[in-house]
């Protein structure tokens, strides 16, 4: 309960903080725009106001404060201007429309949900190769190690260029940046779990005589669940981000990252607000909904904390 | 024909070879640990040679590792200066601004109750978010240069700092804490002499993720917008012009900087956590 209003007041500040940063941030487009419906502003003409500073701005025209949460293209639009136009955008409208976030959020969903589990398949895979081999151990997991330390997403507008040119385009570019950035976090973290029971629980399964593929199903699987999970909510989060970045070298056709890169090319801020949004929820959903799953199996294993 | 079948030759070696090792008598010797990666990384530098001439894959697709070397020795000097563009003045700037606030902030969290129970769910969320779409956002308010990229990066790093931080401030025990007070130390006094050193593996866990952050960041914040410098502008434009072998280059020094950027902090981490159980060996 204390935690729940702290939360709150915390989101409440944040909320706060929001629209009394559109004051100064927006103050000079809602001068112009009284300027020209003809009521009085201080530095009367509008290159005086450009080299004014922001705040004294504001409080020499504290009249058209409101005016600074209403505008068309703010620099920062307030809060509710971008729920307003997330609710028309998302309910508002047809899901079949190009206006529609939902279909744009599908769009992203669906390349990131087939490349997150095309990588995570071949994560785990990778990682009981690794644990099962001793050559593979040594050859391959320093550089799934090193991998992490690179900005491996530099790939992605390469990826989607060399594919489109031998005929492949839509939704597989996208799944393949989604899948490697998920890949390499599953990996290590795999390796991990299934390295992590100890040397008595396998010492005992050995006194069962216990045949290696009974060690790893009976064991070594079920041990490594939480490291699993702990990965795949790392690997979602990764692979989102992949399919965003990926849909911004086509030259936005479709997708959260095309309504970004959209809205930042016509200066339509609400709507890069509203997809950035989108692309939060959308995010906290997935890695919500993983919390979950790992909750539920953990319980039914007996792991849970 | 030929080359292709020495490509699997090469394969076939380099994999002979690490078997060897691996099942020899030397095999958790850190030569070995050194020596095994390397040969596996040269084997799979060999067969991509070796099948894209065998094969005569188009330069559009796959250029040759020769191709890529020639290349990034042809263009240092652009290199070099996409280097600073990118990763000194936005990636660095961004990566020092971010983890000093979040580091300072946790300090604050730290200190009271309503902060931690109010921020740390709150930062959790938002260190999961997809952040890199704040790029255009930020790059229409800080312009094209590298600012916008330094204020993308300081967002991407702020977050995962925080947590680290403040998970490593409440690290000490509270046997540890209770000695402490009965020294009579001040809150100060136990902060700098306890609770900040037990804290250092934590903050040393956010600075590591944080270096592949801000290079992540710093680089895509550069599709959105940039002077006609930096590493993410040579990447997309190379890519637009089908110039595969200069986005090459420029991800070796993506990987090279990522690596070096890393690897330093981590150095830094050796000497500062030296009394760690996981520094000891």
């Amino acid at each position: 309960m204390k935690q729940i209003t702290a939360v709150l007041w915390v989101v409440a500040a944040i909320v706060a903080f929001w629209y009394i940063a559109c004051i100064p941030m927006n103050i000079d487009s809602a001068l112009n725009a009284a300027e020209r419906a003809g009521e009085q502003v201080d530095p009367p003409n509008a290159k005086e106001r450009m080299q004014e500073n922001d705040i004294i701005l504001v409080w020499d025209n504290s009249f058209a404060i409101p005016d600074t949460w209403d505008q068309d293209r703010p620099r920062l639009p307030a809060p509710h201007e971008v729920i307003t136009e997330l609710w028309d955008s998302t309910v508002g409208k047809k899901i079949t429309s190009k206006r529609s976030l939902v279909y744009h959020g599908w769009v992203t969903l669906s390349a990131t949900m087939l490349g997150f589990v095309i990588g995570t398949g071949l994560g785990i895979l990778l990682a009981v190769g690794i644990v099962h081999s001793k050559v593979m151990d040594l050859s391959v997991m320093p550089w799934a190690i090193v991998s992490q330390t690179i900005p491996i997403i530099a790939l992605a507008p390469m990826i989607i260029v060399v594919l489109y040119s031998v005929g492949v385009q839509g939704i597989i570019p996208k799944a393949i940046i989604s899948a490697y950035l998920s890949f390499f976090p599953v990996v290590v973290g795999m390796v991990k779990g299934l390295r992590s029971p100890d040397a008595m629980q396998l010492d005992l399964l050995r006194t069962y005589n216990a045949s290696q593929s009974q060690g790893f199903w009976k064991l070594r699987l079920p041990a490594s669940m939480p490291y699993l999970f702990a990965s795949l909510k790392i690997g979602i989060a990764a692979s989102l981000v992949g399919a965003i970045v990926g849909e911004l070298p086509t030259g936005a056709v479709a997708g959260l990252g095309a309504r970004l890169l959209a809205g930042s090319y016509y200066g339509q801020t609400v709507q890069i607000w509203s997809a950035l949004f989108a692309a939060a929820i959308l995010a906290g959903c997935l890695v919500g909904l993983l919390g979950l799953i790992e909750r539920t199996v953990l319980r039914r294993m007996g792991m849970a904390q | 024909m030929i080359l292709v079948f020495l490509a699997i030759l090469v394969w076939l070696t380099g994999w002979w070879l690490n078997s060897r090792l691996a099942s020899g008598p030397q095999a958790d010797t850190p030569m070995v640990r050194f020596l095994a990666p390397l040969i596996f990384g040269l084997t799979v530098i060999g067969v991509w040679e070796l099948l894209v001439q065998g094969l005569e894959v188009p330069l559009v697709i796959l250029p040759a590792p020769s191709v890529i070397a020639v290349r990034f020795a042809d263009s240092l000097p652009i290199l070099w200066a996409d280097f600073t563009q990118t990763i000194i003045k936005g990636a660095l700037s961004g990566y020092i601004i971010g983890c000093t606030a979040a580091f300072l902030m946790a300090i604050a969290v730290d200190r009271w109750d309503f902060l931690r129970l109010g921020l740390l769910p709150v930062g959790n969320f938002v260190a999961a978010l997809p952040i890199v779409g704040t790029a255009p956002i930020l790059v229409m308010w800080f312009g094209f240069d590298w600012h916008s990229k330094a204020a993308v990066v300081v967002v991407m790093v702020f977050f995962p700092m925080l947590v680290n931080t403040v998970a490593g401030l409440r690290e000490a025990t509270s046997m540890q804490r209770d000695l402490m007070e009965t020294y009579a130390a001040t809150y100060w006094q136990s902060f700098v002499k306890l609770r900040l050193p037990a804290a250092m593996p934590f903050v040393f866990n956010g600075l590591k993720i944080s270096t592949t952050l801000a290079l992540i960041g710093a680089i895509v914040a550069e599709f959105f917008g940039s002077p006609t410098l930096g590493m993410g502008f040579r990447i997309s434009t190379s890519v637009g012009q089908l110039s595969l072998d200069m986005v090459w280059a420029e991800i070796v020094v993506a990987a090279l900087a990522g690596t070096a950027f890393y690897g330093l902090v981590a150095m830094i981490e050796k000497a500062v956590t030296f009394w760690h159980p996981s520094q000891r060996g």
